[in-house]
């Protein structure tokens, strides 16, 4: 699944969005993004309420849960607090894996 | 002390999602609360009072739980706009009082940054302190107060310890006359809150050490409930069990209450001697009144469920589990709970769906809300099955009436989802409202905190079911008496009546569907509420004790078709006659649009069951 995404952005693997991320993965995140999602909230705003749940660079994160229909939807350990959301709106958070 | 410094002062509290609110407001107040709405919207009013100790009077505005200044739902907005003094109606607070999850500080501390940019005084509640403690979290109280430029108070809104400290802080800060400053508050962009958060997290980093026992529980918990299959299990297992719960638990009490407006509606009609008058008063109102009440039992029962399973954190758990079911049907996973409310009773449904952020799935869920199987449903149900659904076994296992009855659930659940299917491809197209929730740490509900928000619940129900419902009662009353059988007049009453005239009057359009006059009569009556169309048949084919449901069930086999009988069961799926239903969804809503709406699309839809029904048994020989 972390496959083809994640390589337009870095082909080592090491980064991939959270939206490919998989059950179990930790790391560290790098960036929070206006660009892939086609909410109708729009972009900036998305961004703006990931930001404002603490989804910011450097945050510690890791995948905990998923749904049983499609993998969705997830919920992250960020730092200190879960939280939960879709798939399709984790596409902008870019995280730098833990090596293995 | 000047009398200038006893005035009373305005309070808000302002706080994240979990923190502890409510809890605390209701420690602050007790019963000294009321309920209303805001001028002009939507959202909840909760203001209480509290005298401090030098006699000044705190009028305390609970705020509803936000993340940011940075509005985004109906509830948000309240919450920004009566910070910054903008709200219609309502006076800026003198002071705020930030509530924290003293576990839980990152997101609460860029808050209270926003809170301080809008320059009133405030006060930092620090909640939650005993679990803080338990943990073994350090906070440094004095370099954190000196930094954000706020007095802190740590509390324990469940047990009562801190609050006449806060109570004794805000006392302190608005005696001392701060005004605080001017409002630098600007809606921040996403660079601005990457600084906020990037202070928030120094601030922890410098005066809080992480806790030495965190909480493990919670993981451990979620990794049953969240599970893909063991949560799903769970989920069912609840809803089962809540089910019978609001089903058996409710029955005595709903035999209680109906019992009791009967002796109340006999007694005072044998004090009032003018006839009309005595059917206004218990044919009309104690009977009206009694048809709404009897409800409350179903309903309380409902809320304990939901506000218990709230306050343990699990109600964010299942909008998880169902968010993708839901979500496939076009409906935002916390959509569940208002739903689920709906198999009790729509009007407390419609109501909880103001936990939903965005206008468009909110009134989404508001419309499909009464699609639900309601419990009013159940007598009208009840009596066409045992009327024309033999009393059989189909494989050896079920009982055929159960399956009728099952069936006619999940009709409602799948319309439920294909209305909103419908909606959502149609009318908001591409409205994907993003799902992002916190899964708070789990906590043993607090028993008295819980009866405190049941009780508002009821007494919200109770006050509804006075002010609007009421009046409609009253008009249905009068359509089912006026005008008066002739002298000497064989046929029952009503058939005399505007309701019989509408009755007469629709039935040729109802003749499609297999509906004679006597049914289409008793619609009118049962729009009050769907069961007293029950009542309403019996009056209609003068069976004299209409409560025994088996000689009435026996009449209408008599003259039905076991077509009809089967279309009037599909009209009742969706069965749009339901004026208290739609009296709030005008309420929630603030427009006669939404009911309006409501009304035409069900009365369609039941239209078009019913006809289909009707043709198809028909044509199976069922005429
Ligand atoms: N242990 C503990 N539990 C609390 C405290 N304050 C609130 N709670 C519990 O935390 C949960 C959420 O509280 P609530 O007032 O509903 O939070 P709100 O969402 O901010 O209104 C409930 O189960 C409360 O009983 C506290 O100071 N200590």
């Amino acid at each position: 699944m972390s496959q083809s995404p994640a390589a337009s952005i870095d082909p080592a693997g090491l980064t991939v969005r959270l939206s490919d991320a998989r059950l179990g993965a930790r790391g560290t995140i790098v960036d929070v993004r206006a660009e892939s999602g086609a909410q109708s909230v729009g972009v900036v705003e998305l961004q703006r309420r990931l930001l404002e749940f603490g989804f910011v660079e450097g945050a510690r994160i890791e995948l905990i849960h998923e749904g049983a229909i499609g993998h969705d939807p997830i919920a992250v350990k960020l730092d200190d607090m879960r939280i939960a959301l879709r798939r399709a709106d984790a596409a902008d958070i870019l995280i730098a894996l833990d090596p293995a | 002390m000047s009398d200038l410094a006893l005035s009373p002062a305005r309070v808000a509290l302002v706080g994240n999602p979990n923190s502890g609110k409510t809890a605390l407001f209701n420690a602050l107040t007790g019963a000294r609360q009321k309920v209303a709405n805001y001028a002009g919207v939507t959202v909840e009013r909760k203001e209480g009072v509290v005298t401090t100790a030098s006699g000044r009077t705190l009028n305390i505005l609970d705020l509803p739980g936000t993340y940011s200044l940075r509005a985004r739902s109906p509830d948000e907005v309240v919450t920004r706009d009566a910070v910054l003094g903008q709200l219609t109606g309502e006076a800026a607070p003198d002071i705020v009082v930030c509530v924290a999850d003293a576990t839980n500080l990152r997101l609460v501390l860029r808050l209270a940054l926003e809170l301080k940019a809008v320059g009133r005084p405030m006060v930092l509640a620090l909640n939650m302190y005993d679990i803080a403690q338990r943990q073994g979290l350090k906070i440094d109280l004095e370099g954190l107060s000196r930094e954000i430029g706020a007095p802190i108070v740590t509390t324990v809104a469940t047990r009562r310890r801190g609050i006449d400290d806060l109570v004794a802080q805000v006392e302190a800060v608005v005696a001392s006359g701060a005004l605080g400053t001017t409002n630098s508050w600007q809606e921040p962009d996403a660079a601005a809150i990457r600084k906020a958060h990037a202070e928030a997290q120094r601030l922890v980093r410098t005066y809080v050490r992480p806790p030495e026992h965190p909480d493990t529980w919670t993981g451990k918990i979620d990794s049953v409930l969240l599970h893909p299959v063991g949560g799903m299990v769970v989920l069912l297992a609840l809803l089962f069990v809540m089910f019978q719960a609001v089903f058996t638990w409710a029955t005595p009490l709903m035999d209680g209450i109906e019992a009791v407006f009967v002796a109340l509606g006999t007694w005072v009609g044998a004090g009032v001697s003018n006839s009309l008058l005595r059917s206004l008063i218990s044919d009309g109102l104690i009977a009206g009144v009694g048809g709404v009440l009897v409800f409350l039992p179903q309903i309380l029962i409902l809320f304990l469920f939901i506000l218990a399973l709230e306050d343990l954190g699990y109600m964010a758990r299942a909008a998880f589990l169902m968010d993708k079911i839901m979500g496939g049907a076009g409906l935002h996973g916390r959509a569940f709970i208002p739903l689920l409310s709906s198999f009790a009773c729509a009007i407390p449904g419609i109501m909880a769906t103001r936990v939903i952020d965005s206008r468009q799935d909110r009134l989404t869920t508001i419309l499909v809300a009464p699609l639900m199987t309601c419990s009013a449903r159940i007598p009208v149900y009840t009596l066409i099955i045992s009327a024309f659904i033999p009393r059989t076994t189909v494989w050896g296992l079920f009982s055929l009436q159960g399956l009728v009855m099952f069936g006619l659930y999940a009709s409602g659940i799948v319309s439920a989802l294909l209305v909103s299917l419908v909606i959502r491809k149609i009318f908001w197209r591409s409205a994907v409202e993003p799902f992002l929730m916190e899964l708070p740490t789990y906590k043993l509900p607090d028993p008295s905190n819980l009866a405190r928000n049941l009780a508002l619940r009821g007494m919200i129900f109770i006050k509804r079911a006075g002010k609007i419902i009421l009046p409609l009662m009253i008009l249905i009353w009068a359509l089912s008496t006026f005008p008066y059988a002739p002298v000497g007049a064989t046929r029952p009453a009503i058939e005399y009546s505007f309701a019989g005239m509408i009755g007469h009057f629709i039935q040729p359009l109802l003749a499609p569907i297999g509906f004679n006059w006597q049914m289409a009569i008793a619609l009118v009556p049962g729009m009050a509420a769907r069961e007293v169309a029950v009542a309403a048949l019996g009056t209609v084919y003068a069976v004299g004790d209409a409560d025994n449901v088996g000689t009435l069930a026996r009449t209408l086999a008599d003259h039905w078709s076991l077509a009809t009988g089967l279309s009037f069961l599909a009209w009742y799926v969706f069965a749009p006659q339901c004026a208290p239903t739609l009296g709030v969804v005008k309420r929630e809503t603030n427009s006669w649009k939404w009911p309006a709406i409501m009304f035409t699309y069900m009365t369609a839809l039941a239209y078009l069951a019913a006809f289909t029904v009707y043709h198809v048994a028909l044509a199976l020989g069922g005429g």
